[in-house]
């Protein structure tokens, strides 16, 4: 009975919500996204801390980053699509994913999961494919993922907060607030979110342990690889991507990527609607 | 109209409707009088057993394991923030599966027999594997 309580409480004041008028409630939804004030706040500098006893008076239980972290405002990363020369490029890439963030195969191509997949441009960069285009370009499968757009219109339709913009530019998916209405899907129109419309578990050909599954009537997308940023280590498909993704701090004028980004001419995907996708793309 | 020194109709009828009413609506009780399931035993495993110390204390942790786990679910995930520092000033990383689960690696002996003693039904494992170990 009190089985999936959270799930079903928000489930319910979701809908309710709904009920007062879905304008007003989306708006209040969509403001204060100041992040959560924890109990025991974190002075920077903390000591480092061992698996070990150290030798330091008792003191009050208290939460903090790793020291060896990778924190940024706002993280973003750059496709260099020329290094791309067919699809053996790209299949690392979105192997490294979905295999670490246990990202199941779905036998039937319509309830398909997909973190990180390959398209062409004239499905990736519908505004900017013509009839007559350049030969390599026209067929070579690209790479595309969630955007972390800075202007996320996920974020502005979801009922529960499930999904949020977090304090390193991430949006991220708290999948235990997730109800599943699926608002989110309809908001990105970039297609990176995909529904669980049944049970992941069976379909994951090889469950990494160490990373938690999801469960029927979730959504899920890339989380940018927030747990691996936060022990210091850059994203899987980065990792594996033989220098085609470079990833870094948007808003450091210093950084790899702003680097990248100042010495290439690079698109991002429909950024006339205004998302401000934060994946750049040099074709 | 006022009732006043009237008989009770079937009288009978009625004592014995609210006899046979009183034994169905206490029946649960008196049906497990007696017979209260005992207190489960916790197994610890050999692990859990040589560290000796939890992350916190024994009686904090049986008493408030899901206030903790329910923090550290929305530190990790909202705030990204992913390292305990308990009050001995030692570190741990707040994970479920990679941090509870890695000492208390028998879910049917540790978590299960006290959640089905109290009939609570955390749906942590459905996602969260309750094993890291038994990978292969
Ligand atoms: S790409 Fe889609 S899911 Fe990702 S942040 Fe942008 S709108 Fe949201
Ligand atoms: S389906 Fe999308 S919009 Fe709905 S609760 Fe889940 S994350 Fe939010
Ligand atoms: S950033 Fe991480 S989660 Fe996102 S596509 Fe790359 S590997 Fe997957």
């Amino acid at each position: 009975m009190m089985e999936k309580s959270r799930r079903r409480f928000l489930k319910i004041a979701g809908i309710s919500a709904l009920g007062l008028g879905a304008k007003p409630v989306l708006d209040v939804f969509a403001s204060s996204e100041e992040d959560v004030v924890v109990e025991a706040p974190v002075q920077e500098g903390a000591p480092h801390v061992t698996e070990t006893e150290a030798h330091h008076a008792a003191t009050e239980p208290r939460i903090m980053r790793s020291p060896n972290a990778k924190v940024a405002p706002q993280w973003a990363m750059v496709i260099d699509t020329r290094k791309i020369q067919s699809h053996s490029d790209v299949e690392p890439m979105i192997e490294a994913c979905h295999k670490i963030h246990n990202v199941p195969h779905m036998p039937d191509k319509k309830h398909e999961i997909k973190w990180i997949w390959e398209t062409e441009f004239k499905h990736a960069f519908p505004n900017l494919a013509s009839e007559y285009m350049a030969k390599r370009v026209e067929h070579l499968g690209l790479p595309v993922l969630c955007n972390h757009c800075e202007n996320p219109p996920c974020v502005r339709v979801c009922p529960t907060k499930a999904t949020f913009k977090n304090s390193q530019g991430i949006v991220m998916m708290d999948y235990h607030r997730c109800i599943g209405c699926r608002f989110c899907m309809a908001a990105c129109p970039y297609g990176a979110r995909s529904f669980n419309f049944f049970d992941p578990k069976p379909h994951i050909e090889e469950e990494n342990k160490k990373f938690p599954t999801r469960m029927r009537g979730v959504v899920e997308k890339c989380n940018f690889c927030a747990e691996r940023l936060a022990v210091g280590q850059k994203p899987a498909c980065v990792e594996a991507s033989n220098g085609i993704m470079a990833f870094g701090n948007l808003h450091d004028p210093n950084s790899e990527v702003r680097e990248i980004i100042h010495s290439n001419y690079t698109i991002r995907r429909k950024q006339n609607l205004g998302t401000r996708p934060a994946v750049y793309y040099i074709i | 109209m006022p009732n006043k020194g009237q008989k009770l109709y079937d009288k009978d009828k009625v004592i014995a409707g609210l006899v046979i009413f009183v034994i169905l609506a206490t029946f649960p009780f008196w049906f497990n009088l007696g017979k209260a399931a005992s207190a489960p035993e916790l197994e610890l495993t050999e692990k859990a057993k040589a560290a000796e110390k939890c992350v916190r204390d024994t009686q904090y942790m049986r008493d408030e394991h899901m206030q903790l786990l329910d923090e550290w679910r929305d530190t990790v995930v909202r705030d990204a923030k992913r390292i305990y520092v308990n009050e001995r000033n030692v570190g741990y990383d707040m994970s479920l599966s990679n941090t509870c689960l890695d000492c208390h690696s028998n879910k049917a002996e540790f978590c299960d027999r006290c959640h089905d003693y109290t009939s609570v039904n955390p749906y942590c494992w459905d996602c969260h594997i309750d094993n890291p170990k038994e990978a292969k």
